[in-house]
């Protein structure tokens, strides 16, 4: 299992009785879930089940309203935060869908993203030689070329690409949790396997992932500590990677159904 | 929408140009009437040709009327209510830095523009237009051994009476435009520009005018004759402080490029835009125009524009000559209630000639602007050829953006190319850079500066680091 060994059950994300809304609708209801330091969480669900709510919510995506319920980040209030100080405590959402910007290097944009966190934490502006070694070895390392830095942000990248370069702001913002978000962004199997590896690499045993899913596939290649199967609004029901197996082989219908008697 | 932040914690009101500068000026009554052009020539000490040209210009101006076409709209300027001559009190015209008051060396060094030669970083040399009067002009001699005269129009008058007489007017008509016409009447300095034949300027020239006085209207005249096989890059840069009522703002900038001769021309327009509720702020009605005489000629005009309450703009180029080009590379920001009406004209004349035109307009508050092109090709311009693209930024719900391409083609051979894009800052694409760490304002100004990157690449270095932080300060206050 990853970083199994090394789990330190120090709770870095702890989510109490948390209820939010979309608009009008009510979206998580009474929603509870612990992750401690270096754990591995997938959390399953059919499309639509609102699943993504949840990573919206905890990264603080405007259009969201948060009606009752506590969310502790390291010990902070992390719902009292903006969304940008959240990022900055180390808190990272893999996108479903990154976005583009014209115009905008990633080489820039990764500046800016850095400087960001260090000016955050009271640290000074890395100088550009620094910062630009730092990116080329963090970019070696998960095979992306000097000429993709030089690109605008996600334009002209295809989904693989984009999860690659998801992947290096990872690795270079060091987050203490990931949210990798997956409801329903079809990957192809190879691009899965880019991301997955990608991602693995950067598991020490001290970082946490929450894998947010609809298939059991991308869970053959991180392997979880938890299954959590989202339905509701709510975790009805928690495992190991065993669960995923039986979700993927009775199907979320008969499975929720028999969960609820 | 609990998340949504409140856009009433930003303040808009950033102009940190707007301090006033305590000096002694000297001014001729208000109103406008034949005898106050009579004073300032002879404030000037003009020759008898000019006055009389000021006074033709101002009698065919009582017989214009100020054009409504444009999208704008503001209260229309009592123009016997201004100064049309305001300058420092000077006991001698300075003859070097030395004799130039220190408080208005001061006022330059607190706007970023040292004039002190020594201290001027990457030589660029400079003129200095203080309300009506160009107060200093950096590097002459230095430039003068190359042959090149670079001083304010008023001593070229003096000292180079024949340069400027055959060009004077010779781009922008005295009848152009109802601006134009006022600004010949009453302009009282600018730059003079000169470079001889096969020279290519060492240095960048640049120009930076500052109204000061109250009531004044700054008319300054800019012309620029690069001769045959000559080079020149100048830049233009302004700034006025910060006050209740509106100041007017009506300049020429009149280009003569000559056979295989290139200038290039960049602005950063920072007047005063009003405060957030639309009060006070210049109007800035401009006439730009190049004018490309001999074969091979080639003019750029590079401009960004933050500034003023209403802009009324349109740098334009005459490409006369064989093979001559014309571009046009413009950033317009409006906020707050800041309207502008910009664009550019692109007259093919000569054969083989061509044109580009990138404009990229951002708009946020309940600012509106209009990119306002022509592209005409005449008969004779066998193979011209155009290239046009406008784009236009939305930031929040309350600006407007319009674009108005006109295209007046009567030779067969012409290709002309027009792309238009309106495009809004998402959501998406603000939550992403937030989810990145950055502040929201460091996530627009990012944004705007990548939607513009074609532009600013244009610019000279230390202009271009200058206008990105200037459009960050901009934008302050603009998202909701």
């Amino acid at each position: 299992m990853s970083g199994n060994k090394r789990m330190t059950n120090k709770p870095i994300l702890e989510i109490k009785n948390l209820y939010a809304k979309a608009g009008e609708k009510e979206i998580i209801k009474n929603f509870n879930l612990s992750i401690n330091e270096g754990e591995v969480h997938a959390i399953m669900g059919p499309n639509g089940a609102g699943k993504s709510t949840l990573s919206h919510v905890l990264t603080g995506k405007p259009g969201y309203e948060v009606t009752s319920g506590e969310v502790f980040f390291n010990g902070k209030d992390l719902l009292s935060l903006k969304t940008e100080d959240r990022a900055n405590e180390g808190l990272f959402l893999i996108m479903q869908y990154p976005i583009e910007i014209e115009g905008v290097s990633f080489m820039t944009f990764l500046k800016y993203a850095l400087n960001a966190k260090r000016q955050y934490n009271g640290e000074p502006e890395l100088d550009t030689m620094g910062f630009m070694k730092l990116v080329r070895t963090e970019a070696e390392k998960l095979g992306i070329s000097q000429e993709m830095l030089k690109r605008a942000v996600n334009v002209g990248f295809s989904g693989g690409e984009k999860k690659r370069m998801e992947t290096l702001q990872m690795a270079l913002l060091k987050p203490a949790v990931s949210i990798l978000d997956e409801a329903d962004s079809g990957l192809d199997i190879d691009a899965l396997k880019v991301v997955s590896q990608g991602i693995n690499s950067l598991l020490d045993g001290k970082r946490s992932l929450l894998i947010i899913t609809h298939h059991q596939d991308l869970l053959e290649y991180i392997e979880p500590d938890f299954v959590h199967v989202f339905s509701d609004g709510h975790i009805i029901k928690t495992g190991d990677k065993t669960l995923a197996l039986e979700l993927e082989a009775k199907g979320y219908t008969s499975f929720i159904k028999e969960a609820a008697c | 929408m609990a998340q949504k932040p409140d856009i009433e914690d930003f303040s808009g009101d950033k102009y940190k140009y707007g301090f006033t500068t305590d000096i002694e000026t000297e001014s001729a009554p208000k109103g406008l009437n034949e005898d106050i052009i009579r004073l300032i020539s002879k404030k000037k000490n003009e020759p008898e040709w000019l006055l009389e040209k000021r006074l033709k210009a101002y009698k065919h101006w009582l017989t214009m009327v100020e054009p409504t076409w444009a999208k704008l709209a503001y209260e229309k300027v009592n123009y016997q209510d201004l100064f049309y001559y305001a300058a420092p009190k000077q006991k001698v015209k300075p003859q070097s830095l030395d004799d130039v008051d220190p408080e208005l060396l001061k006022t330059y060094d607190k706007l970023g523009i040292p004039l002190k030669e020594q201290e001027v970083l990457s030589g660029v040399a400079v003129d200095a237009v203080f309300d009506s009067v160009s107060v200093a002009t950096t590097y002459r001699a230095k430039l003068k051994e190359q042959g090149i005269i670079f001083c304010s129009i008023s001593e070229a008058v003096k000292e180079h009476p024949d340069l400027v007489q055959k060009y004077l007017g010779s781009v922008v008509p005295y009848t152009d435009n109802f601006f134009a016409c006022l600004n010949s009447a009453v302009f009282t300095d600018g730059s003079f520009v000169y470079i001889p034949k096969g020279v290519k300027c060492p240095m960048e020239l640049s120009t930076y005018f500052r109204i000061n006085a109250q009531n004044t209207g700054q008319f300054e005249r800019t012309l620029i004759v690069a001769d045959e096989k000559s080079y020149v890059s100048y830049l233009e840069g302004c700034t006025a402080p910060q006050r209740d009522e509106n100041q007017l703002h009506a300049a020429i900038v009149e280009i003569v490029v000559l056979k295989d001769a290139e200038v290039k021309y960049s602005t950063v327009q920072n007047w005063y835009p009003g405060d957030k509720f639309g009060k006070g702020g210049v109007y800035n009605f401009v006439t730009k125009r190049a004018a490309c005489r001999g074969d091979n000629a080639k003019v750029s005009w590079t401009q960004v524009e933050t500034g003023s309450a209403v802009t009324w703009k349109y740098p334009s180029c005459v490409l006369q000559g064989d093979n001559s080009s014309g571009e046009f590379y413009s950033v317009a920001i409006t906020n707050n209630f800041q309207q502008a009406d910009t664009g550019t004209k692109m007259i093919h004349l000569g054969k083989n000639t061509s044109s580009r035109i990138i404009s990229k307009g951002i708009s946020a508050g309940h600012s509106n602007q209009t990119y306002r092109g022509l592209v005409k090709v005449a008969k004779g311009a066998s193979n011209a050829r155009n290239y046009s693209q406008c784009d236009s930024l939305l930031i929040g719900q309350t600006c407007g953006s319009h674009t108005v391409p006109y295209i007046e083609n009567e030779n067969r051979t012409a290709v002309l190319e027009h792309e238009a894009t309106t495009s809004k800052i998402s959501e998406e694409q603000l939550f992403y850079c937030r989810q990145r760490g950055l502040t929201e304002e460091q996530a627009v100004g990012l944004i705007v500066n990548g939607f513009c990157k074609e532009v600013m690449q244009k610019l000279p270095m230390e202009f271009a680091i200058e206008a990105a932080k200037l459009i960050n300060i901009s934008l302050e206050g603009s998202v909701g």
